[in-house]
Parts: structure tokens; C-alpha cells; sequence
């Protein structure tokens, strides 16, 4: 795959003779594939990057993109496509930065001819092509970890615990429990039941949309952990095709308090907690 | 999630880790919103499905799940085929006793879903693996 000492040097004589005119043409062909959601200047300034690392490589001798020599322009490949996929573009707009410098590379070799020209093309278009896989491999791991990244900010977003009253916490629960949830819910549960000292705990499953074995068997096993920490638990928002379930399913939550929504929950821990709540009078002679 | 759903086409899904039981989760829940099942009919579908698909995975290894309409010219329904080739259930009648699990649930996953549909059967040996086939019906 890699190109020869020779081919590298023609290369590298190609495009490094007449660079301006190369970089030009490349971010015109880049420029209308793009339709303007990139700035001339930025695109121009990638563009010059990948050109000048081309070239630095081809007058080093051979061009093969695993090898020690071509670390640089590993690296402008990646930045590129490290750029694109965080600004949104999607996999062909990116490789298409690539692939526009085959279109040059076809007009300067048709242009200075000679007797190697197709067998010269062959090559570095071989040799796009690669760069073109280098960087839709990179652009994918790039998405990916952004993937994942975003997958633990939701871990992260979706499980707050919340202070209802003096003395009460709440977690309202949101989607699918699943046993790194699950983990994550108990730990801040518990934590903040340490850090604010509250007698009572609500946990609300309104949002989960099924309760299944496993849902309610993390469900128990955070309210047992919490009572061993000296705080009472209720669940509320149990749905009624949710009730409905859990009695088929055969799901016993013993002498745990449950409520069918948030408000009965915290009225029932108010009064437990000696808290009188009335309606006032409304006014009269108004 | 529904707008890509062909009826009458059998939907497949394979359990190959947790994520693939929640998709399994939703193709039921589109397979049942489309047949009209009521929102009780649709929660109990769904959850047994749940528990079967994670049954598939835990204990099966892995498997694959199909789900189709079915209708019988009165009613129609859900069908859900959930099929592994892991090392199938030794004691069936033990098996689907409330309370008993060989893994660390609440033992309810198997007996508590036959509760939940209309339908259950299961066929499994050490050989062909298990194979579990549920209908819920519209009401």
C-alpha cells in the first residue's frame, strides 16, 4: 500500500511545486461539498496543514501511513476529522476533504504527462484512499467516545436527589433502571441521606415506564440499604397498569410504604413527621 | 420508534447485552401500541418480555427475540419467540416455582411472566437450548 521512495519524491514534487495553486483548487472542491458551514479561512488553513504534511513526508522518502515517517501527517488527518465530527459534520463531508485532493492530483498529472502519469495516479490514489479509511476510522472513534461520554452525563444527569422538605429527600426516577443506575441511585441516595441527615426517603417511579423483576429488586435492595442507615422509604408513582403488574408478576414490597404519587408520599412523611398541613379559610367578605 | 414497524412482517432482535433487552423492550411496546392493546395489556406484554429477554441473556448466554402479530379473526395480538441455545432448564416444575432462582433475582422472572400473557409455552433441552413462545391477545 505504501508508495515507493520514487513515487513519494513525484509526489511531493507535484504538489509541493505548486502549492498555492494545489491548496486553492483543493478548498474549492471542499468549499462546494461543504455548502458554507465552514469558514473559507478554517477549511484553507486544514487544507495547507495536510499539504505541507504530505509533502514533508514525501521528501522523506517512502509515504506509508502506519510507518514512523508519516506521524505527522497521521496527526493533521486526525485533528481534521477530530474537528469534524465535533462540529457535526457528517462521515462523507469528512472524508470528502480527503478525497477532493484526487480530483487535483488527476488534473496536475494529466498536466505534466510523461510516460509514469497513470502509473503514478494509481498510486496516490491509493494512497488517498487510505488517507480517506485513516480518517473515517478516526472520525467513528471520535463519535464514539462522544458516545460515550454523553452516555455517562446522562448516568449522571438523570438520577439527581432532591430535598422536599426538611428532613425528606426525594429521588425521582426517570427511564430504564438498569443495574448501573441502579448503583448510581443508591449511592447518592445514601450519601445524601448521610449528608442531610433526613429521616425520610421517597423514591418516585413515575418515569420508569416498566417495572420488572430486576427494576424492583433494585428498588428493594436501595430502600433496605436505607433503612440499615436508619431512614424510611416510600415509593410513589406507581402507575396503575404499573400496580396491575407487579401484582401478577407476584412482586411483594412487604411492609415498605407505597403511594399511587409524589404529593401523597410527602403529606404521608409530613405526618409522620408531626407536621400539620391544613387548607386555610378562604377569606370572606372579599 | 413505531414509524419504521411492518406488521406483518416478524420483527427480530438479538439479546446480546443489556441495551439489547431495553430494544427488545421497545419493539414489544411498538408491536403492542399497534395491535391496540390496552395500556394494562401493554405494561404486562412488556414486562414479561423483559424478563424473558432477560432470562435469554443471563442464563441462556444470548439468544434472539421475534416478535409478530397475530390474529385469529376475533382478537389480535402479540406473539413473542424468545430462543437460545444455552444449556436449557434441568428442572422445569422447579424452574417455574415462585421464589426459586438459580442466579441471584427474585425467582419470579419465569412464573411471574406466564401470569402476565395468555399464552406460554416452553420447550427446552440441554441440546437445543430453550425456547420460550408467549401471545398476549387484545381484550
Amino acid at each position: 500500500m505504501a508508495l515507493s521512495t520514487e513515487e513519494s519524491g513525484r509526489l511531493a514534487a507535484l504538489l509541493g511545486g505548486q502549492a498555492e495553486r494545489v491548496t486553492t483548487r483543493w478548498t474549492e472542491i471542499v468549499t462546494s461539498s461543504l455548502r458554507g458551514r465552514l469558514s473559507q479561512a478554517e477549511l484553507r488553513r486544514q487544507v495547507e496543514d495536510l499539504h505541507r504534511a504530505i509533502v514533508a513526508t514525501g521528501q522523506h522518502g517512502e509515504i506509508d501511513l502506519a510507518s514512523e515517517n508519516a506521524a505527522e501527517l497521521r496527526a493533521a488527518l486526525t485533528e481534521l476529522s477530530r474537528g469534524r465530527a465535533r462540529q457535526g459534520f457528517s462521515a462523507t463531508e469528512t472524508t470528502i476533504s480527503i478525497f477532493a485532493l484526487k480530483d487535483v492530483l488527476a488534473e496536475l498529472v494529466q498536466e505534466a504527462g510523461g510516460a509514469t502519469a497513470l502509473h503514478d495516479f494509481v498510486a496516490f490514489s491509493k494512497l488517498v484512499d487510505e488517507m480517506g479509511l485513516f480518517t473515517f476510522e478516526s472520525f467513528v472513534r471520535t463519535r464514539e467516545s462522544l458516545i460515550a461520554d454523553q452516555a455517562e452525563q446522562l448516568l449522571e444527569l438523570s438520577t439527581p436527589v432532591v430535598k422536599l422538605w426538611e428532613g425528606v429527600v426525594a429521588v425521582p426516577l426517570v427511564g430504564t433502571l438498569d443495574s448501573a443506575r441502579a448503583q448510581v441511585v443508591m449511592e447518592r441516595l445514601l450519601q445524601t441521606l448521610v449528608d442531610t441527615g433526613s429521616p425520610y426517603a421517597i423514591i418516585d417511579i413515575t418515569g420508569v415506564p416498566a417495572v420488572d423483576t430486576q427494576v424492583a429488586q433494585h428498588i428493594l435492595k436501595t430502600v433496605v440499604a436505607a433503612r440499615l442507615m436508619g431512614a424510611d422509604c416510600i415509593i410513589s408513582g406507581i402507575r396503575p397498569q404499573i400496580a396491575q403488574t407487579i401484582v401478577a408478576l407476584g412482586i411483594e414490597f412487604g411492609d415498605i410504604a407505597t403511594k399511587a404519587s409524589l404529593a401523597d408520599a410527602l403529606r404521608h412523611v409530613l405526618r409522620l413527621s408531626g407536621v400539620e398541613t391544613a387548607r386555610r379559610q378562604p377569606r370572606r367578605g372579599v | 420508534m413505531t414509524a419504521g414497524i411492518d406488521l406483518g412482517q416478524p420483527q427480530a432482535q438479538s439479546v446480546r447485552s443489556d441495551e439489547d433487552v431495553v430494544r427488545v423492550r421497545q419493539l414489544v411496546r411498538a408491536v403492542a401500541v399497534a395491535v391496540k392493546l390496552s395500556l394494562v395489556d401493554q405494561t404486562k406484554v412488556v414486562t414479561a418480555a423483559s424478563e424473558l429477554a432477560r432470562n435469554t441473556l443471563v442464563y441462556g448466554g444470548g439468544g434472539s427475540v421475534e416478535v409478530t402479530t397475530v390474529d385469529n379473526g376475533r382478537r389480535k395480538g402479540v406473539r413473542i419467540v424468545f430462543a437460545d441455545s444455552g444449556p436449557g432448564i434441568a428442572d422445569l416444575n422447579l424452574a417455574m416455582t415462585d421464589g426459586y432462582t438459580s442466579g441471584g433475582g427474585l425467582g419470579l422472572g419465569l412464573s411471574g411472566s406466564r401470569r402476565l400473557v395468555d399464552e406460554f409455552e416452553i420447550e427446552t433441552s440441554p441440546e437445543t437450548g430453550t425456547r420460550i413462545t408467549v401471545t398476549k391477545w387484545s381484550r
